[in-house]
């Protein structure tokens, strides 16, 4: 004797969900189970289902959703199927981990064919205009016929999609209508006779002015777009004229002579040399300009901008880094990153007003390497630091500065000539050929890369009064 | 040309429009109308709403505001000294057209792009403008897309990225030599700038206030680019190097690669030689194995000596078949890295196996079940009941995976 259980075509979600854990409370096995829509004819031996339980069953959140899915599929067996799934997670819940059981397997390739045909619903149904435009709520109608009862769990994307407007969409099992903000289901019916809708000429000439007739894909038009679905869709009766006239029209394209241009070119251009300078291209400064058009060595290539120095131009104390970084090469300007930032907090603390003075870095431009979605700082080379000591030396010149104070390496190297043994040099004074005084000292971005913060407290208070020294020198303080 | 119906418009603008790769939806910020106070949804993940036959999906509404442009760039339909037919939208005709296809499901939304039109600056404000009457006035809450015109000033750039869920920048061509050559009114640095922009202004987007307040979102799509490939005479090594940098420095979401294409009155300063599509789909397969696969860029272009790709196998096939010695892999021991390596299996699949031989060993039909084309996979792996035995190393390997042999046309 086999229980039947029969489910409804509207809401059969929550009717399997219900049968389902009354069957499995009530421990009937799946073999005792008939289960069928509202078409299949009764069986001989059919007896009456279990009373409704609300005991509690417990089953991985994975089952249910795809269980949800799969109550949608048009295959007669699916509500068998999953019952035997069910029935057997009881004593295996690990099973839906086991990405090759054949049973889930089949489960899962009926939950994929729903939400496939899940998506070309919300992709094909085209809607037809019922009322007038000018009606306060505008109302609209379509047809379609999916493969599967997907109408009923696809219904609240339209209606989150749609919520101004009225709408139905007529299918030949469900029929789902959105009236005033609220969604109905009743049953399905025959095509019917919707108004001609004006739109459909303009989307059919954008359809056919969008293709590129020099890249005909047939194959993959029709994988993704099948031909069942065209019957329903304005735009499809072009494809076969858009196929048959695509190689002539390229044909036609690589035969045509180069024309002459229109005559109207000429003014035009004229009209171009006249454009007002664009903003980005920043203040007049012949020094900056030349800076932000310098090729002297490759880096230029890569980074997004050549980041000059910036502050006064009689500034008294200069200070000069490594090059820009990530952050620096993105804005424009100098020591604006994580490691400007720390530089920022030591300047207050040794009373450095970083608006007095001038900063710069010893390379202009961003040297990296790509990894992944981040930019890795790669150290500039020596000769890459020379071809840059050209645009240090003219903004040395064009400050003047009364002191200088070289952060890290490469600033040593740029002004001094030797950027070797920084942790062994910093503090001491060199003087360059114009007797201007350069304190040497560490690289901000240093102190970010030592980890044990004893060390790092110690670099940053050396730092400090590295800085503290450059200041004095530059107000001509004695020290 | 004031008497243009808005049909003859719509078949001009569309048609200069096409060539533009790029059609995703995706990726943005979750959004209804439930309310109904408005029109459109946003789910995050994309909807095709039709295909055309080449293969394409048309996703959005894509039309240029008007292809009249002041620009001569030889690659491009619309330059300047072109004698295509032109024409320009207004304002309200582009409104009316995006929210009439949107109401009837043809569309997730608005792609917009433009030819320069007096000025750089006049012609984005009028882009940001459509956009603005769009949300603003008609309460539209699907997807839109803005080409961003790179001289164009940063307010009008900020605004725009807050209107339209993905911004992007063209890079154009592989290099700032082509560029300088093809586009002698483009400033690839200039191009990077405006790109570079974006990207602060999205960051500075997630910081929130000293009250906790979040700033209103910057393009929540992101951002993303095209390059045309083999309008110069760049290598696959040279555009996926400059692809690599793109990823890197400005977070993009997308570079789209599009293969040069003839267009209708094609500048004399071009090759006629039209690049295979097959090219453009092996660089898209590259840019995949380089983002989510782990492979390194000259990992890949070293397979050939010239840098460029082979046309007849993919890159991950070719780069398998030229390291023989790391296979078989045993698909019940092997480390996620390597399963990635693999022909045939994806991301997906490598999951899938990695979470079931938790439980127990997977033999030959287990992957078949898993969605690893195996046709490709087999000599390459090994699992319980199945080993390639001397597959892997046979002579013949390379030429089982080539394509078929064609018959010339007798014509």
């Amino acid at each position: 004797m086999t229980i039947r259980m029969t489910m409804p075509m509207i809401g059969t979600a929550q009717a399997w969900r219900d049968a389902a854990r009354g069957l499995i409370n009530a421990n009937v096995a799946p073999c005792d189970v008939s289960w069928g829509d509202e078409t299949t004819p009764a069986g001989l031996w059919d007896s009456l289902p279990p009373p409704r339980t609300d005991k509690v069953l417990t089953v991985p959140k994975e089952f249910i959703s795809i269980a949800r899915s799969v109550v949608w599929h048009s295959d007669p067996s699916r509500f068998a199927l999953l019952y035997r799934v069910l029935w057997r997670l009881r004593d295996t819940p690990h099973l839906l981990s086991d990405r090759a059981d054949p049973e889930l397997a089949q489960l899962r390739r009926m939950e994929k064919n729903v939400h496939r045909c899940q998506h070309k619903m919300k992709a094909f149904v085209r809607f037809r205009e019922l009322g007038s435009p000018e009606d306060p709520r505008r109302s609209f109608a379509a047809w379609f016929e999916p493969s599967h009862f997907t109408v009923e769990p696809t219904a609240p994307f339209f209606a989150r999609r749609f919520g101004d407007m009225d709408w139905r969409i007529i299918t030949p099992s469900v029929t789902a209508s959105f009236v005033d903000g609220k969604i109905a289901f009743s049953a399905g019916q025959s095509k019917p006779p919707l108004p001609e809708d004006a739109s459909e000429q303009l989307w059919t000439t954008y359809f056919r002015n969008i293709f590129n007739p020099a890249r005909v894909k047939v194959k993959a038009m029709q994988s993704e777009m099948p031909k069942k679905y065209w019957k329903n869709m304005p735009e499809a009766a072009a494809i076969p004229d858009l196929i048959a006239s695509a190689p002539a029209r390229v044909r036609a394209m690589n035969e045509a002579a180069p024309t002459l241009p229109p005559l109207r070119v000429e003014k035009v251009q004229q009209q171009l040399a006249r454009l007002p300078e664009s903003v980005w291209s920043g203040d007049a400064d012949a020094l900056r300009a030349e800076i932000s058009a310098c090729t002297r060595c490759p880096l230029h290539c890569h980074a997004t901008q050549a980041v000059h120095g910036e502050g006064p131009m009689d500034a008294p104390l200069m200070i000069v880094g490594e090059q820009p970084g990530d952050t620096e090469d993105l804005a424009g300007r100098p020591f604006v990153g994580p490691a400007g930032k720390l530089f920022d907090e030591i300047c207050a603390k040794a009373d450095v007003d970083r608006s007095r003075a001038y900063v710069t870095n010893a390379v202009k431009h961003f040297k990296f390497i790509p990894r992944g979605k981040r930019r890795i700082h790669q150290q500039p080379s020596t000769t890459e630091i020379e071809q840059c000591k050209w645009w240090l030396d003219a903004e040395r010149t064009a400050v003047q500065p009364r002191a200088i104070i070289a952060l890290g390496a490469s600033a040593a190297q740029s002004l001094t000539g030797n950027g070797e043994g920084i942790g062994k040099r910093r503090g001491k004074v060199h003087l360059l050929d114009d007797g201007t005084p350069v304190v040497l000292s560490f690289h901000p971005s240093y102190l970010l890369r030592l980890r044990d913060p004893v060390a790092r407290q110690e670099a940053s208070e050396l730092l400090r009064l590295d800085l503290t020294r450059a200041h004095q020198l530059a107000q001509n303080i004695s020290v | 040309m004031s008497t243009r119906s808005i049909e003859s418009k719509l078949a001009i603008l569309s048609d200069a429009a096409k060539y533009d790769a790029s059609c995703a939806s995706s990726g943005s910020t979750k959004r209804d109308s439930r309310d109904g106070k408005g029109l459109g949804s946003n789910t995050g993940s994309g909807i095709c709403h039709a295909y055309a036959p080449d293969g394409r999906c048309i996703s959005l509404l894509k039309i240029l505001m008007t292809n009249f442009c002041i620009y001569d760039c030889a690659y491009c339909v619309n330059r300047v000294s072109s004698n295509v037919e032109r024409a320009r939208f207004t304002v309200d005709e582009v409104v009316k057209l995006t929210i009439e296809f949107y109401r009837r499901n043809y569309i997730e939304g608005l792609f917009l792009s433009s030819g320069i039109i007096r000025s750089p600056d006049v012609t984005m404000s009028e882009m940001v403008q459509i956009a603005r009457k769009l949300r603003h006035e008609e309460n539209f809450r699907g997807y839109i897309h803005l080409k961003t015109i790179p001289d164009a000033a940063p307010e009008l750039i900020a605004e725009a990225g807050l209107l339209a869920d993905r911004l992007s920048i063209n890079v154009e061509l592989p290099t700032d030599a082509a560029v300088t050559q093809y586009a002698p009114e483009k400033d690839p640095a200039q191009i990077r700038k405006a790109m570079g922009h974006v990207r602060l202004r999205k960051e500075n987007s997630k910081d929130r206030s000293h009250t906790g307040k979040r700033p209103p979102k910057f393009a929540p799509a992101g951002q993303s680019t095209q390059v045309i490939v083999g309008a110069d005479a760049s290598n696959d090594a040279t555009i996926l190097g400059q692809s690599t940098r793109l990823y890197s420095s400005y977070g993009l979401k997308r570079v789209y690669y599009s293969a040069f294409s003839p267009i209708p009155d094609s500048s004399k300063n071009l090759p006629l030689i039209r690049p295979p599509l097959q090219r453009e789909h092996r660089l898209y397969q590259a840019d995949w194995l380089l983002r989510f696969y782990g492979f390194e860029l000259d990992e890949i272009t070293s397979v050939t000596q010239d840098g460029n790709l082979q046309l007849d196998y993919d890159p991950k096939l070719a780069w398998a078949l030229a390291h023989r010695g790391l296979f078989p892999l045993d698909v019940n021991r092997a480390s996620r890295e390597l399963l990635l390596r693999v022909p045939g299996f994806g991301v997906r699949t490598v999951n899938r196996i990695l979470s079931t031989r938790r439980h127990r060993n997977l033999r030959y039909e287990d992957l078949t079940r898993m969605g690893v084309s195996m046709k490709k996979a087999r000599a390459f792996v090994t699992a319980t009941g199945w080993s390639p035995a001397a597959l892997t190393d046979s002579a013949d390997l390379r030429a089982k995976f080539a394509p078929p042999p064609e018959q010339l046309s007798l014509l």
